[in-house]
C-alpha cells in the first residue's frame, strides 16, 4: 500500500500549526479522500466542510500547496507525493477550526446587492421569449458553484482586507448576471462604482485562474462591467457636452 | 440548566433545499415571521446535484402534452402506489411554479422560439423536463435563494436539529445546536416544515453527500408523526464506479435522454431483451426507432434505456452478476457513439452534457465524447418518507409539515426523473402556504424545560464518554455495508432479518459512541448525532420490506419475484408504538375519484 503524507492547518482563530498526518493511498483517491481517511482514523475531531464530493457545491474549498483548490476535485496522482502535501484553510477569511473558515461575510455582500426585477412579460400568459444567443453569457456566470475561491485569491481580500470597500470577483460576476440578464430592469451601475468598489479591482486575473468551473471571470464579467462605469461616469465627451 | 440561544418564529423551516427555500419564500410573503434552519451553507444542499431537469407539461417542445399525460405517467412509474391527489395537483400545477423561477431569475435553455426547452427522460411520454444543460438544480436553488434573501426569511447557516418539540400533541418548534460553534439553539415555532431531503448515508454507495442521514424522517417519526412507503428506496442506475473514491457520483439520466446507451462487456444492447408488459407499447424495439426518438421524432418510441430506474438499474444488476460486466464492476454508457449519426458530435456533447463532462475528464481521466462510461446502481432517492395531506402537506401531527423528499406519496413505488425538482417547488410552495396560515390561525405554544434537558444530555453523552467510547464513524460504516448488502437492491427474507439484528446491535454501540475534544465545528460529534436518524430509517426501510411480500417499483424481493396486485392496495404505514417500539402495518389506499380514473385508462 502506498502512503503519503500530509501536513494540515489545524487551529482557530485564536492560531495553531501544521501538524503530519501519513496514510494510505488508492488509485484514483482525491485530497479530500486522504483528508476524509486521516479524520476517520487519526482524527476524529478534524474539521473539513464538504458536501457533494464532485465539485458542484463549491464547500471544500482550501489551499493545497499554497494554490485555492477544491479538495474534491484536486486527484492525487496531480500532487507531487514525494513531499508533504500542505493542506490550509482560504486565507481571505476568519478561521472558524482547521479546514473550515467564517465565510458569513460573502452572504451579507450579496444580499446589498440589487436584486433581478424582470420586465412584462412578452405574452399574454406571462411567460417571456429569449433566444439561446442572448441567454449563454449569463449562463456562464450562473455556473458559478460559490466556492469563494476568487475571492480568497484576489489580493484586494486576500493581502489589503478591503472587504467593506469591495464585493470581490463572485459577485462582480453575480453583478453582471443580473446586468446582463435578458429580463432585468434594474441600473446597478452607480452601485458598481461607488458602493461595490469595482475600481479597486486591477484585472490580475488571478481569481479567473482558480475558478474550478471556468468561468472568464475578468473579460466577460468585471471588464464589462468597467466599461459600463467608464462610459457612465468617465466619457469625455459626456462630460464636455455637461460643462456646455 | 443548559445554555441556549432563543430564536422564536412563526413558522420554522428545516432545511434549505428546493423544498425548503420555496416553503420559506411562500410562507414570508404571506406576512408571518419564518426562519431558515439548514446542515450546510446555503445554496449547498443536495438540490445542486440535480442534473436533468424538472418535469413539467408545459407543452412547449410536444404539444400533446398536457397535466393528464404527466399525471398518468407518474402514477404508471409510481405503481398505482401514489398519493393520487399529489400525482394530480403535481401535474397540473408543475408548469406554473417552472414559469415562476423563470421570473425569478433561473435561465432555461430556449427552444428555437425562444421559449423554454424539454427534454426526454425515463418514463415521460412527451419531452418534458425543463433544463439547463445538466446543471439545473443548481440553477434552480440559486435562484430560489437569491429571490429568497430578499423575502425577509432569517436562515441559521450549519446548524442540526436533534429533536421536535411539542406542547400536548402540537408542534411547538425544534432544539438543536449551530456546527460552527457548538451553541444549542432553540426555534420556538407555531408551525414546522421539515424539508431534510433524504437518506443516501444509509448505504455505502450513494449519489448523496454525508448530510442526508434521514433527520426529517426520523424527527418526525419520534414526534409521533406516521411514515409511508419506507421499502421503497431507489437505485439511480447510473453512478460512477470509478474510481473507488467517487463511487456512486451520479452520471445523469441526462446523457440517456440524448442518446446515450447501455452495453455490456460483450457490446450488447441488453435493455432491449427486457422490457417489462407495462411499458411494451410505448418502447422502441429496435436501435433506429430509439435513436430517432432521442432525436425529437414524435413517431418514435423511446429506447430502452429510458425505461423506469427501477428496472434500469436491475437489469444492470442481472448483466453485473452474469459476468458481462465493465472491469470495475459496472456496464458500459456510451454517448460517444452518437457521432456515427451527427457531425460536430464532441462540441454538441460537451454543450448539452458539460458537467458530466467534466466530472470523467477530471476525477475518472475520461474523456465521454471519445469513450464510454463505467457506471452501475447507486442509492440515490427516497420515495418513503413522512405521510402527508396532499392538499396542504401537513403530517399526522398538527403543525408539522414536510415537503420534499422527506415528505412522501406523490412518488409511489418509484420516481420517475425530473419528478423530484417539480416536486420541491409544487409541494415546497403548498407546505409554506398552509404552514403560515396555521401559525396564523392558532395559538402560541411552548415547549417545556424537560424536553430541551433531554436533548442537551444526550448531546452531550459522548463527551463524557470521550476517545474510549465507541469510533462513531465506524458505526456508520458498518451499517452502511450492511444495508447495501442486506436491504440493497435484491431483496430477500433471511438477510433482511440479519440487517434488523444488526441495526439492534449498532444501536447499543451508538449508545456508547464518543468523541474527543470540544463543541466546536467537532465532525466526530456531528457524526455521533446523526446516527440515531441513520439507525431508525434503517429499521423502518428494513421492516417496511420485510411486510411488503411482493415485488413492485424499487423494491425487488428475490423470494417474491412478481407483483401481486393484493398489495397494489396497500402502502406500508411504519409509527411509533406506546412502549417506544416500532409498528409497521399495511393501510388501504383511498379510492381514486373516477375521473382521475377516466384519466389513467384515457392514456394507456
Amino acid at each position: 500500500m502506498a502512503q503519503a503524507l500530509f501536513r494540515i492547518w489545524r487551529g482557530d482563530a485564536g492560531g495553531g500549526g501544521f501538524q503530519d498526518y501519513t496514510t494510505t493511498i488508492d488509485p484514483g483517491m482525491v485530497v479530500l479522500d486522504a483528508v476524509h481517511r486521516i479524520q476517520a482514523e487519526q482524527a476524529p475531531d478534524l474539521a473539513v466542510r464538504w458536501n457533494c464530493k464532485a465539485g458542484k457545491c463549491g464547500s471544500c474549498s482550501a489551499e493545497i500547496n499554497g494554490v485555492p483548490k477544491l479538495m474534491c476535485m484536486t486527484r492525487l496522482s496531480e500532487v507531487n507525493l514525494d513531499k508533504p502535501v500542505i493542506i490550509e484553510p482560504m486565507h481571505a477569511f476568519p478561521s472558524i477550526r482547521d479546514l473550515v473558515t467564517d465565510v458569513s461575510w460573502n452572504f451579507r455582500v450579496k444580499k446589498t446587492i440589487k436584486k433581478f426585477t424582470p420586465r412584462h412579460p412578452d405574452e399574454e400568459d406571462g411567460t417571456w421569449r429569449m433566444q439561446q444567443v442572448d441567454v449563454d453569457r449569463v449562463q456562464e456566470f450562473r455556473k458559478c458553484i460559490e466556492c469563494f475561491l476568487c475571492q480568497d485569491v484576489c489580493h484586494v481580500l486576500r493581502e489589503h482586507h478591503m472587504h467593506e470597500e469591495f464585493i470581490g470577483p463572485r459577485f462582480l460576476v453575480y453583478a453582471a448576471a443580473l446586468e446582463m440578464h435578458p429580463l432585468d430592469t434594474v441600473d446597478r451601475v452607480a452601485d458598481l462604482k461607488k458602493k461595490h468598489g469595482i475600481g479597486y479591482c486591477n484585472i490580475t486575473t488571478c481569481c479567473r485562474q482558480v475558478c474550478p468551473e471556468s468561468i472568464t471571470i475578468t473579460e466577460n464579467a468585471i471588464i464589462p462591467l468597467k466599461e459600463r462605469v467608464v462610459d457612465a461616469y468617465f466619457d469625455p465627451l459626456k462630460k464636455f457636452f455637461h460643462i456646455l | 440548566m443548559a445554555e441556549y440561544q432563543t430564536h422564536p418564529y412563526d413558522v420554522l423551516v428545516i432545511g434549505a433545499g428546493g423544498a425548503g427555500l420555496r416553503a420559506a419564500i411562500e410562507a414570508a410573503g404571506s406576512g408571518v415571521r419564518v426562519g431558515v434552519v439548514c446542515k450546510s451553507l446555503l445554496g449547498k444542499a443536495h438540490t445542486v446535484m440535480a442534473e436533468g431537469g424538472v418535469a413539467a407539461a408545459l407543452g412547449n417542445v410536444d404539444d400533446r402534452d398536457n397535466w393528464k399525460v404527466h399525471f398518468s405517467d407518474t402514477m404508471r412509474g409510481g405503481q398505482y402506489l401514489n398519493n393520487w391527489r399529489m400525482a394530480e395537483l403535481h401535474a397540473k400545477e408543475a408548469p406554473a411554479r417552472v414559469r415562476e423561477l423563470e421570473a425569478w431569475g433561473a435561465l432555461f435553455d430556449r427552444t428555437k422560439d425562444g421559449r423554454i426547452l424539454q427534454r426526454n427522460f425515463g418514463g415521460h411520454r412527451y419531452p418534458r423536463l425543463a433544463h439547463v444543460g445538466d446543471r439545473t438544480g443548481l440553477e434552480m436553488i440559486r435562484t430560489l435563494q437569491d429571490h429568497g434573501i430578499h423575502s425577509g426569511m432569517e436562515v441559521h447557516m450549519e446548524c442540526t436539529v436533534l429533536k421536535l418539540l411539542l406542547d400536548g400533541g402540537r408542534i411547538a418548534g425544534a432544539f438543536g445546536y449551530d456546527r460552527e460553534k457548538g451553541h444549542f439553539m432553540h426555534w420556538p415555532a407555531k408551525a414546522v416544515i421539515l424539508a431534510t431531503g433524504g437518506i443516501g448515508r444509509a448505504f455505502k454507495i450513494t449519489s448523496n453527500s454525508w448530510e442526508y442521514t434521514g433527520d426529517g424522517h426520523a424527527l418526525a417519526y419520534e414526534a409521533g408523526a406516521e411514515l409511508v412507503d419506507m421499502e421503497f428506496v431507489q437505485f439511480h442506475p447510473t453512478g460512477m464506479v470509478w474510481p473507488i473514491s467517487v463511487r456512486g457520483i451520479l452520471v445523469t439520466e441526462g446523457v440517456r435522454g440524448e442518446g446515450g446507451v447501455l452495453r455490456n462487456s460483450e457490446g450488447k444492447r441488453f435493455m432491449f431483451e427486457d422490457i417489462p408488459d407495462l411499458y411494451k407499447a410505448q418502447t422502441a424495439d429496435n436501435e433506429a426507432e430509439g435513436w430517432s426518438y432521442t432525436q425529437g421524432d414524435k413517431n418514435a418510441r423511446r429506447p430502452p434505456e429510458l425505461l423506469t430506474r427501477d428496472h434500469v438499474a436491475r437489469c444492470i444488476n442481472r448483466e453485473v452478476k452474469a459476468g458481462r460486466g465493465s472491469p470495475h464492476g459496472g456496464v458500459f454508457l456510451d454517448i460517444a457513439w452518437i457521432k456515427q449519426h451527427i457531425p460536430n458530435a464532441a462540441e454538441h456533447i460537451k454543450r448539452k452534457l458539460p458537467s458530466m463532462y467534466h466530472q470523467f475528464k477530471q476525477l475518472a481521466e475520461i474523456d465521454i465524447t471519445k469513450e464510454p462510461m463505467e457506471v452501475g446502481p447507486t442509492t440515490h432517492y427516497m420515495m418513503g418518507g413522512v405521510r402527508v395531506d396532499g392538499d396542504t402537506q401537513m403530517s399526522t401531527v398538527p403543525g408539522l409539515f414536510a415537503a420534499g423528499e422527506v415528505g412522501a406519496g406523490l412518488h409511489g413505488a418509484n420516481r420517475l426523473g425530473g419528478n423530484s425538482l417539480s416536486d420541491l417547488i409544487v409541494f415546497g410552495k403548498r407546505a409554506g402556504e398552509y404552514a403560515a396560515i396555521f401559525a396564523k390561525q392558532n395559538m402560541p405554544v411552548s415547549a417545556n424545560a424537560a424536553q430541551i434537558q433531554a436533548a442537551v444530555d444526550e448531546a452531550l453523552a459522548p463527551f463524557e464518554r470521550g476517545a474510549q467510547g465507541e469510533n462513531p464513524y465506524q458505526i456508520q460504516y458498518q451499517l452502511q455495508e450492511s444495508m447495501q448488502d442486506l436491504v440493497g437492491i435484491v431483496r430477500v427474507e433471511s438477510e433482511m432479518q440479519e440487517a434488523l439484528g444488526i441495526v439492534d446491535m449498532l444501536r447499543e454501540r451508538a449508545m456508547r459512541s464518543g468523541v474527543a475534544g470540544h463543541r466546536q465545528y467537532n465532525n466526530g460529534w456531528h457524526t455521533a448525532m446523526d446516527l440515531k436518524n441513520l439507525l431508525i430509517v434503517s429499521e423502518a426501510i428494513t421492516r417496511a420490506a420485510v411486510l411488503r411480500k411482493e415485488s413492485r417499483g424499487a423494491q425487488f424481493r428475490d423470494d417474491y419475484p412478481d407483483k401481486d396486485p393484493e398489495w397494489g392496495k396497500y402502502n406500508n404505514v411504519v409509527r411509533r408504538g406506546v412502549d417506544g417500539e416500532m409498528l409497521v402495518e399495511p393501510q388501504p389506499i383511498p379510492a381514486m375519484p373516477a375521473e382521475l380514473k377516466t384519466v389513467i385508462e384515457e392514456m394507456k
